[in-house]
């Protein structure tokens, strides 16, 4: 077995890697960015190494840079984990070339597969069923137009080298043919720089199902079951679960078989993942194959009981298959969800931050968390935004979505939109627990799943306040500041007391948008919540994050956070995030409309403008100099200039007028 | 320490009907305080709204840190005072935290007749800046005032205690290294001018907060010029031009958000002359104090029960226990504040006058703040006591309570009466803060008393002559008395003319006293010298 190897990737799956190794006495060897520099991958390694900056393109794809550092540190093989350079041709080549054993499959067995049409005129030879479509070269509007005939509506224009949604189109028939191919030509000639196109049978009610696949140097080839990962939210998965329920056994072998076939067919070697695209009445196509260890893999290894790093290791080191097909067992069921910093509500746009606050479910033999970041890590621009993959197991199907469900209420982040209310209400609905698993599964049940925001805004309110009356509360009391010369002073004591007066105080706190306010009276007991002129008594005790809260007589438990204005509760999975309103004002500069004069005795060095041109606020219209410091002079407001009374290098006095501006409130309605 | 053992029993009927009684009292002074919040009304505070003002109490609010508690004081000046209503004598005064620093804040409130200076408006005024220079505290200025009460010019303008003293007082306290923060929300007329221009920073709200010396009727009158009141003394005007003012702000809220970071921006800490501890409740309820005290100031308690219920964990280590029995004194902590405790357990003798002042000397010897709970008809007298000397032993009291330079809190629980009164630090001995609870009764002497002495002298008149006096007749003249002193010994009437600081529910003392305390701690220590004891 290897001494030591090195990981060329970062984030979760390169400490899922690391985890594996250090388990068979393998050294590590990181690589990092400047983003990187304090990331959970790199505490965990034995050795890391700098490697660039943070654009993933100048660090985790220069092949050069990391064949060099795996020299130089002395790592007999490569992990690239997935994404990057993990599917990379040139990479796999350049490890070899170095003496480095790369961690996958052979650089050919890469490249059949990098193409998508070339893949499928593999499979196709193969004997694995295929959409209905056309991969041919000639791609010329005529040819694809036929070929689109042929296949059927309604079908799926896709790009062949693409990936991720992008260059894909849904054509309905053949009058919106034309449109369609333009557009995602122009978008996969975008995106991918290539143009080329194929075309696919799109199923109406099509699962996406995959088979986990392993091949050894010496030829055998075994699948370890399928996972199916059909809810997907802009064509990426986001819960993914092994087995495929109400997968017929004979159809699992036979996809099973098909997917190893298809893995020999290009003399595949380590772990693969061959898709196939699943239909209602039992059919199944290839869709494509997945030259490394998937995002996903955990569901597998939870039902099987392997650990798939490890046999990627021991292939990779030349060992032949740690088991035989008929010794690949299946217990119980297991699910996944990848916990994404995104917002849900807004199309799951990626969303950036601070993980300011993280607390993650107990981990447990069936409760696992991948993670490659920690409580205080930044999610930044430059690297998919994925935060965790949480997955679960037990022994059947229901079983595993309860786990799942309550681990999601004790999963718990702040500071970074997130799509953990998104993922709890997504396991914990109907359909899903129904398994009425389809692609189109979140657009199908948007209402349930996003369902009203305003829905019990009111009890939110209470929550927030209560919260935040209790925060204040336990801050008054918390362990001091050293250096406070009066630690415990009544007057830093909340609860707004007045002389011989109960006194409300006034709470505004935004949700969704909009101000709402609450009378707040502080009691010896608790805490009288008035909002919408209705009122409700409330006790609270603040235990670090865990607010337990009797509403009205209702006990429950809730957690939160609160840092600066911002307050984020975690209510049984549901994240609920308010701020506290204070007007702000910003604008100290309130004064300044008017002075277009000189401020002091000096030269006009530059006018920036002319008569009649439209200025807005703050534009430099004109330099002065004097006492030799230059001197902008910026326009008020917005208007347009009716006179410049000086030119460069004249004189000016102290208070004469530079600029005349007519000023508007609309500067179009003066054009007319 | 010594943990107060409190035997009371809350099912004993006279409990009970002392609890029904004081509860009667607190809810009546809660009452009449409510009255008071709405200051001017609902139809001049809507008005004030519509204006885009704040109300000067939601002014407050706003402008003290979230949840900060806010000490009012003078919460019951000018009340029945006048023949007209005017609430909080127009201004609202207290002490409450800012940005971190605890602040007097004195805010005009111009729904009450536009928030002009009557005569009680000026001495709460100058009272609210006499602890704020005692204590060291920057004071914020909320101005929004016509000025002074010109129909009683004579009460408010010409002597030393009246209008210009304010000025005065800004001058000197800025001179003393205490800020000086004014806030322009409002009408800022005439001498008004000068809290503004006094200051050591202003901000001034646009289209709403005015300065000038004359406004646009005056400045008519007398030049012939016309003006608006915002062209003659606007935001714009005072800063851009006049530099009378130097924040400029959008509305009330952006006004008091500057206040605030003019606070943050003194580099002042609190200098803290005590040792604290952590605060500990104590172990009885405060409310249980209404049953052990009433309102009957002849029904007599042991003061240690109502010690029991301030103090924290009713942990009270006393001094002298068996010397001088009518005089409690001793040491506690209130809300982790160290303090000495003197408080009345029956009439004052000479052994108690003399254990008083050797507690005092003591607790200025350790800079132990002073708490005097009253409760006393005087000392006593007669020829036994007169020849031993007790008007030399209350004298060695009053000596060391008038020299004592700790913070000195009084709080009136009972009677204050006669010469008891100085002895226990009343108004003219300075204390910092002086709060009275609402069964307290204070003056010269009970008005049973005084109307005896009064009657026994014209009794005697009409005896010399030869003439007759029938004890009906007695009764009817001495009636007029007693229901007079009732009258002026009546907290309300004491607190509307500002003899004390506030008249508070007893089951809240343990809290102003607290926050008195804390408020006293911004000044560093001072040391204490003692007259002349007579010996």
């Amino acid at each position: 077995m290897f001494r030591k190897i090195l990981i060329a990737n970062r984030g979760e799956i390169a400490c899922r890697v690391i985890q594996t190794a250090r388990q068979m006495g393998i050294r590590c060897v990181a690589v990092y960015s400047d983003a990187d520099a304090n990331a959970r991958h790199v505490a965990l390694a034995d050795d890391a190494f700098h490697i660039g900056p943070a654009a993933s393109s100048e660090s985790y794809l220069c092949v050069d840079r990391i064949i060099e550092v795996a020299r130089q540190s002395g790592a007999e093989a490569i992990h690239p984990g997935y994404g990057f350079l993990s599917e990379n041709t040139g990479f796999a080549e350049a490890s070899e070339a170095a003496g480095i054993v790369f961690i996958g499959p052979p650089s050919a067995a890469i490249a059949a597969m990098g193409s998508k049409s070339a893949a499928k005129a593999i499979m196709e030879k193969a004997g694995v069923p295929l959409v209905p479509g056309y991969h041919g070269d000639d791609q010329s509007p005529g040819t694809l137009r036929t070929e689109a005939e042929k296949c059927g509506f309604p079908l799926l224009l896709k790009a062949v080298a693409g990936g991720g949604g992008k260059g894909m189109r849904v054509v309905k028939s053949i009058d919106e043919f034309d449109d369609a191919l333009a557009a995602a030509k122009r978008e996969a000639q975008n995106a991918f720089g290539n143009p080329d196109m194929l075309i696919e049978r799109y199923l109406t009610q099509p699962r996406h199902v995959e088979i986990q696949v392993f091949c050894d140097r010496q030829g055998q080839g075994i699948y370890l079951a399928e996972r199916d990962c059909s809810v997907q939210r802009r064509h990426q998965k986001v819960l993914e679960e092994a087995p495929a329920p109400g997968l017929p056994e004979d159809t699992r072998k036979a996809m099973g078989e098909a997917a190893v076939r298809a893995a020999q067919a290009i003399d595949y070697v380590g772990a693969g993942t061959v898709e196939f695209l699943y239909d209602v009445d039992g059919s199944f196509f290839f869709m494509e194959m997945n030259t490394r260890l998937q995002v996903e893999h955990p569901v597998t290894e939870m039902i099987t009981g392997q650990d798939l790093v490890a046999w990627q290791l021991k292939i990779a080191n030349g060992e032949p298959l740690p088991l035989t097909q008929s010794q690949v067992q299946i217990y119980g069921h297991a699910l996944e969800v990848r916990v994404y910093a995104e917002d849900p509500d807004h199309d799951f746009l990626p969303a950036t931050g601070r993980l300011r606050y993280l607390r993650t479910p107990e981990e447990t033999p069936q409760v696992r968390i991948d993670t490659g970041v920690r409580e205080g890590d930044d999610i930044s621009v430059h690297y998919d935004p994925m935060i965790a993959k949480l997955v679960v197991w037990a022994e059947d199907r229901p079983q595993a979505i309860n786990r799942l469900v309550t681990a999601l209420e004790q999963y718990r982040i702040a500071g970074v939109r997130n799509n953990l209310s998104f993922l709890h209400a997504l396991a914990d609905s109907k359909p899903f627990r129904d398994a009425e698993l389809t692609t189109g599964f979140i657009e199908d049940h948007h209402q349930l799943l996003f369902g009203d925001q305003t829905q019990n805004s009111e009890e939110s309110l209470v929550l927030a306040a209560t919260f935040v009356m209790a925060h204040r509360q336990a801050q008054a009391t918390l362990s001091k500041d050293p250096t406070d010369p009066d630690p415990w002073s009544p007057f830093a004591k909340p609860g707004h007391w007045r002389l011989n007066a109960v006194s409300a105080e006034t709470l505004k706190l935004a949700l969704n948008g909009t101000v709402h306010e609450l009378q707040v009276t502080t009691q010896p007991r608790g805490y009288r919540v008035t909002t919408a002129g209705r009122s409700h008594w409330v006790e609270a005790d603040l235990l670090d994050d865990r607010l337990d809260i009797v509403i009205d007589g209702h006990r429950r438990q809730l957690f939160g956070q609160i840092h600066g204005q911002d307050i984020t509760l975690f209510d049984r999975g549901k994240t609920l995030r308010s701020t506290i309103h204070r007007e702000t004002f910003t604008s100290d500069d309130l004064a300044t409309e008017g002075s277009l004069e000189a401020p002091m005795n000096g030269a006009v060095i530059a006018v920036q403008t002319r008569k009649g041109d439209r200025v807005t606020a703050g534009q430099t219209l004109v330099i002065m100099e004097a006492m030799k410091m230059e001197h902008a002079i910026k326009a008020p407001a917005d208007g347009i200039v009716s006179e410049v009374f000086y030119a460069e290098g004249d004189q000016v006095a102290e208070g004469a007028e530079l600029i005349a501006i007519d000023v508007t409130d609309d500067v179009t309605e003066t054009e007319t | 320490m010594t943990v107060l053992q409190s035997k009371i029993n809350p099912r004993d009927p006279e409990f009970q009907a002392k609890h029904t009684a004081m509860a009667a009292a607190v809810a009546d002074l809660n009452d009449k305080v409510a009255t008071i919040q709405q200051g001017g009304g609902p139809s001049y505070q809507e008005r004030h709204i519509e204006r885009g003002k704040m109300l000067p109490r939601d002014r407050i609010d706003y402008l003290l840190d979230d949840g900060s508690p806010f000490l009012e004081i003078g919460q019951l000046a000018a009340y029945n005072v006048y023949g007209e209503d005017v609430p909080a004598a127009g201004t609202i005064a207290g002490i409450g935290r800012v940005n971190g620093a605890e602040c007097m804040i004195i805010a005009n409130d111009a729904t009450v007749k536009g928030g002009s200076y009557y005569p009680l408006t000026v001495k709460k005024h100058l009272r609210a800046q006499e602890i704020a220079l005692e204590n060291r505290l920057p004071c914020i200025y909320l101005v929004d005032s016509g000025g002074a009460n010109l129909p009683r010019q004579d009460e408010v303008f010409p002597d030393k205690e009246h209008f210009g003293r304010i000025f005065y007082n800004q001058a000197r306290m800025s001179a003393d290294d205490i800020p000086q923060i004014a806030v322009v929300m409002g009408l800022c007329t005439a001498g008004g001018a000068y809290v503004p221009a006094m200051a050591d920073e202003s901000i001034i709200v646009r289209n709403q907060g005015t300065i000038f010396l004359a406004g646009p009727p005056l400045v008519k009158a007398a030049t012939g010029e016309v003006v608006s009141a915002e062209d003659l003394g606007g935001a714009d005007v005072h800063c851009k031009t006049s530099g009378v003012a130097d924040h400029y702000a959008e509305n009330d809220a952006h006004a008091l958000d500057i206040a605030r970071r003019c606070i943050g921006n003194l580099n002042r800490r609190k200098p803290m002359p005590v040792e604290v501890r952590e605060p500990k409740e104590p172990l009885y309820s405060a409310e249980e104090i209404y049953g052990i005290v009433g309102t009957d100031l002849r029904k007599p308690f042991d003061v240690r029960d109502v010690i029991a219920r301030m103090v924290d964990g009713s942990e009270f280590d006393e001094f002298k226990r068996y010397y001088g029995q009518t005089l409690v004194t001793g040491f506690a902590h209130i809300h982790g504040y160290p303090v000495g405790i003197i408080a009345n357990n029956g009439i004052l003798f000479s052994e108690s006058a003399l254990k008083g002042a050797h507690f005092v000397e003591l607790c200025c010897q350790r800079n132990i703040p002073l708490l005097f709970l009253q409760n006393i008809t005087g000392f006593m007298v007669g020829q036994r006591h007169e020849a031993e000397g007790i008007a030399k032993h209350g004298a060695k009291m009053v000596m060391a309570v008038a020299c004592a330079n700790v913070p000195k809190i009084t709080v009136l629980i009972g009677g204050s009466f006669g010469a008891g009164n100085y002895g226990m630090c009343g108004r003219a001995y300075s204390p910092d803060f002086l709060w009275m609870w609402p069964n307290a009764r204070i003056s010269v002497m009970g008005g049973e008393q005084a109307a005896g002495v009064m009657a026994t002298v014209k009794r005697e008149g009409m005896e010399r002559k030869g003439e007759s006096w029938s004890d009906g007749e007695e009764a009817e003249f001495k009636q007029p008395i007693i229901d007079k002193y009732e009258e002026q010994g009546h907290p309300y009437y004491a607190s509307a003319r500002l003899w004390d600081d506030g008249v508070i529910d007893p089951a809240q003392t343990r809290q102003v006293v607290a926050l008195s305390l804390s408020a006293t701690f911004n000044r560093p220590a001072r040391p204490t010298r003692f007259g002349v004891f007579r010996m």
